[in-house]
C-alpha cells in the first residue's frame, strides 16, 4: 500500500497531492533557509496567521460578487494581500517604534489571527452554507484537491524558486553581515522585505496542503535539518530544498496509504523525523559525533597521563586510565608495564621533556603556543629541530627495572 | 441593561475574560522586556497535543487531567526547546519553531486518529476558545452575588481564573525586586546573588500556568494576544516598569470589556443578528489598542524618552 502510495499508483487525487507537496516541501525548504540565516524564523509565523483574515475578506467578497466563494485563486490573492499588511505592520513596529522584533511577530499573529477569527465567525452567521472549505485553511486540506489547485501550487512554487535563485546573492549577504552589505550599497531592509515577500509567496501557495499552522513547520524544520550537514550556505539551501521536498512526498504518500492520516500533519512528523536524524547522526555538528568526539578525546589524555605516570614509577589506581592502558596492551592485569608499555612511557616523558624545552625557548614562540599536553612533537616541529633539542636533553638512557 | 439579563448572561464571560487577560499581562510584561515573548506564542501551540494525551488517557473531560496534560506539555516544550538549542547550536527561535510546530501537529494528528466526536473536543474550540457558553444560569440578577446557592452554580471556570491571577500576582509580588533586576541586567543580578536561571525558568513556568488556565476558559488566540499586545502599548508610554505594569493592566482590561462588549452587541447594533467571536474580538481591540500607542505613544521610539525622535 505504501509502496502504490511511493509509486504514485494510488489515484489521481493521491498523485496530485504527493507531487503538490513535493513541490512545496521544495521551495518552503530553500525559502526558509534564508530566514533561517538571517536568525528570523519566526517571521513565518507571524505571516502565516496574517493570511486568515484575507481569506475570510477573500470570501465575503466572493460572495457578495455572487460567486462560489470558494475560488482558490480569490482566496490565496485574498491571503497574499492580507499578509503582506502583515508584514509591513511588523517592519513597521520594528524600526520605528522600541519593541524588539518577538514582540512586534507576537503582536501581529495575534492580533491578525484574531481578527480573522472574527471574520470566519460572521462568515458562520452569514448562512451561506458554503463556508465548510475555509476550516481547512486552518490546517490543510488535501481531500479536495483539484488539478487546477495542484497547477497553482506548482506554478506558484517554481515561481518563488525562480525568485529566490535570482536574488540568492544579496539575501545570503544580509544573512551574513548586514553591514557590510549596506557599505557594498543594497538596501538592507528592502532586501529583507524582498525575503519575507517570497517567504509570505511559499505560505499562500501552501495553504491549501498544510495549512496555515502547520506551513511554518516546513519553512523552519527543512533549513534547521540541513544546517547540521554543512558549513557552505549553498549547500544548506540545496538540502534544504531536498529535506522539504523528501518531507512532502514521505508525508503526503503516507497520508494517502492509510485512512484518516490528515496530510498536514504528517508531513510535519516526516520533516522533524529528517531533522531528529540529522541531529543525532551528523558529521561534525550531530550529538553522536560530539560524542565519540569526546570519548576519543577522553581516551587519549587518560593514556597520555598514564604514560607519564608509568615513566616516572608511580602506581596507577584510576580504573578508566587502566582499563585502557591494558586493552592497548600497555600495562599487564596487576599495573605492570609491559615491555611496549614502558616503551612508549619512556617515549612519552620524553616528549615530555622535549616540549619543556621547545616552550621555554623564544625562538619556539609560536610552536609552544600549540602545547596542550596531548599533541604528539613530532607533528609540528622536523626531525632536525627535534634531534636538536635532544642535543640539549642528552641520550636516553635505559630505564631501571 | 437589566440585572436580571447581565447578571446571568454576561458577568461572569466578562470577569473571567478580564482575569484571564490580566493573569497573561502580567508575566507578559517581563517577557517582552526580555526579548521572550514568544514563549506564549509556543506555549499556546503545544497546549493542544498535551490536552488530547490527557483526553486519550483518561477517556473523558474533565478538567484537572486535561490541565495537568497542557502543563505537562509546556514543560516537555520548554525543555526540548532548551535541549534542541544547546545540542544543536541552534537559535532559539529557530528551536521553538521546530519544536512547537512539531508538537502541535501531533495534537491534530492524534485528535484526528481517536474517536472524538462525541466529545466536545477540536482544534476550532482550542484556538477560540468559548467564552459565551460560560454563564451562569443560576443568578436572577445582581442579589445573586450575594447568594451562596446561586453562587455554587458559577462556571467551574470563574474560579479556576481567579486562582491563577491571584498565584501570578502573588508571584510577581513576592520576586519583584529579583524579577525587575534580572530583567533589566543580568549581570548585576548574578553578582548580587539572585540565581536567574532558575528565576527565568520559574517566570517560564508561571506564564505556562497562566496560559493553561486561561486557554481553559478563553482559547489560545488570547493568550497570545493578552501575553504580548498589552505590555507592548505599555512599553510605549512609560520608561518605568511599574508604570508600564499599571498601563498593561489598563489596556488588558479595556481589551477584554470592550472586545466582549464589541463581540457581542456591535453586530446587533450594525444590524446584524448574531454575535461574533469574543475570543476574536479581544485580541482585535487589543491590537487596535496597541496600534494607537505605536503612533501616539509617549515613549513610542527607541530612545525612548518623550518628545525625541
Amino acid at each position: 500500500m505504501l509502496w502504490d502510495a511511493l509509486t504514485l499508483q494510488l489515484g489521481y487525487n493521491a498523485t496530485l497531492v504527493a507531487i503538490g507537496a513535493t513541490l512545496l516541501g521544495i521551495s518552503a525548504g530553500v525559502t526558509g533557509t534564508f530566514l533561517f540565516l538571517r536568525k528570523r524564523a519566526l517571521v513565518s509565523d507571524a505571516i502565516s496567521h496574517a493570511t486568515l483574515p484575507g481569506v475570510c475578506l477573500a470570501f465575503m467578497v466572493l460572495v457578495a460578487l455572487g460567486g462560489d466563494g470558494r475560488n482558490l485563486i480569490g482566496l490565496l490573492v485574498g491571503s497574499a494581500l492580507s499578509a503582506w499588511v502583515g508584514l509591513l505592520c511588523m517592519n513597521w513596529l520594528t524600526r520605528h517604534t522600541r519593541l524588539a522584533e518577538d514582540a512586534a511577530i507576537g503582536a501581529v499573529l495575534s492580533v491578525f489571527f484574531g481578527f480573522g477569527i472574527v471574520l470566519l465567525t460572521v462568515i458562520q452567521t452569514m448562512g451561506v452554507g458554503r463556508q465548510a472549505g475555509l476550516e481547512g485553511f486552518l490546517l490543510g486540506s488535501t481531500a479536495g484537491m483539484l488539478w487546477a489547485d495542484a497547477m497553482i501550487i506548482a506554478i506558484g512554487g517554481a515561481a518563488t524558486l525562480a525568485l529566490v535563485m535570482i536574488i540568492r546573492r544579496p539575501m545570503t549577504l544580509v544573512a551574513f553581515d548586514a553591514e557590510y552589505a549596506a557599505a557594498r550599497g543594497h538596501v538592507v531592509h528592502r532586501i529583507d522585505l524582498a525575503m519575507m515577500g517570497l517567504v509570505m509567496a511559499v505560505t499562500v501557495v501552501g495553504l491549501k496542503i498544510v495549512g496555515l499552522i502547520l506551513i511554518v513547520a516546513l519553512l523552519i524544520i527543512p533549513p534547521v535539518a540541513a544546517r547540521f550537514w554543512t558549513e557552505r550556505s549553498e549547500r544548506v539551501v540545496l538540502l534544504a530544498g531536498l529535506v522539504g521536498g523528501l518531507s512532502g512526498y514521505l508525508g503526503a504518500a503516507l497520508s494517502a496509504s492509510t485512512p484518516n492520516l490528515p496530510t498536514g500533519p504528517i508531513i510535519v512528523l516526516v520533516s522533524f523525523a529528517l531533522f531528529a536524524i540529522s541531529l543525532l547522526l551528523a558529521p561534525v555538528r550531530g550529538v553522536l559525533a560530539a560524542v565519540l568526539r569526546h570519548l576519543s578525546f577522553q581516551r587519549r589524555v587518560h593514556i597520555r597521563q598514564g604514560l607519564l605516570a608509568l615513566a616516572q614509577g608511580q602506581n596507577i589506581y584510576e580504573p578508566l586510565t587502566l582499563r585502557l592502558l591494558r586493552s592497548a596492551g600497555l600495562v599487564r592485569a596487576d599495573g605492570v608495564a609491559t615491555e611496549a608499555g614502558r616503551a612508549r612511557a619512556a617515549k612519552a616523558l620524553r616528549d615530555e621533556k622535549r616540549w619543556e624545552i621547545v616552550r621555554a625557548d623564544q625562538a619556539h614562540e609560536a610552536t609552544a603556543a600549540l602545547y596542550d599536553g596531548l599533541r604528539d612533537i613530532e607533528t609540528v616541529l622536523t626531525r632536525d629541530q627535534i634531534t636538536e633539542i635532544d642535543r640539549q636533553i642528552g641520550d636516553p638512557r635505559g630505564v631501571t627495572p | 441593561m437589566s440585572g436580571e439579563e447581565f447578571v446571568p448572561l454576561s458577568l461572569t464571560p466578562l470577569l473571567i475574560g478580564t482575569f484571564a487577560a490580566i493573569a497573561c499581562a502580567l508575566p507578559g510584561n517581563f517577557l517582552v522586556l526580555r526579548k521572550q515573548a514568544l514563549i506564549g506564542d509556543a506555549i499556546s501551540h503545544v497546549v493542544l497535543p498535551g490536552i488530547v494525551v490527557a483526553f486519550l488517557l483518561t477517556g473523558a473531560i474533565s478538567t484537572w487531567p486535561m490541565m495537568l496534560g497542557a502543563a505537562g506539555a509546556a514543560v516537555v516544550a520548554v525543555i526540548m526547546i532548551e535541549a534542541i538549542r544547546r545540542l544543536g547550536q541552534i537559535e532559539s527561535g529557530a528551536a521553538m519553531g521546530v519544536v512547537f510546530t512539531t508538537m502541535f501537529a501531533a495534537g491534530v494528528l492524534l485528535l484526528e486518529q481517536t474517536d472524538t466526536s462525541t466529545v466536545h473536543l477540536d482544534v476550532e474550540h482550542a484556538l477560540y476558545g468559548n467564552l459565551e457558553s460560560l454563564i451562569w444560569l443560576d443568578a436572577v440578577g445582581w442579589a445573586s452575588v450575594w447568594d451562596i446557592q446561586a453562587l455554587a452554580g458559577l462556571p467551574p471556570e470563574l474560579p479556576r481564573i481567579a486562582l491563577t491571577l491571584a498565584g501570578v500576582c502573588l508571584f510577581t509580588w513576592l520576586f519583584w525586586r529579583p524579577l525587575k533586576i534580572s530583567t533589566f541586567d543580568e549581570g548585576f543580578a548574578r553578582t548580587i546573588g539572585i540565581r536567574t536561571g532558575a528565576l527565568g525558568m520559574a517566570l517560564v513556568i508561571v506564564a505556562a500556568i497562566a496560559a493553561v488556565a486561561a486557554f481553559d476558559a478563553v482559547g489560545s488566540i488570547i493568550v497570545i494576544a493578552m501575553f504580548i499586545c498589552p505590555p507592548a502599548a505599555a512599553r510605549m508610554m512609560t520608561n518605568r516598569l511599574e508604570t508600564q505594569i499599571a498601563w498593561s493592566i489598563v489596556f488588558a482590561v479595556i481589551s477584554a470589556v470592550a472586545g466582549y462588549v464589541l463581540a457581542g452587541y456591535g453586530p446587533l447594533w450594525l444590524g446584524a443578528v448574531d454575535a461574533v467571536s469574543a475570543a476574536g474580538m479581544i485580541a482585535t481591540v487589543s491590537g487596535l489598542i496597541l496600534a494607537c500607542t505605536a503612533i501616539w505613544g509617549p515613549c513610542r521610539t527607541r530612545t525612548g524618552a518623550p518628545g525625541s525622535t
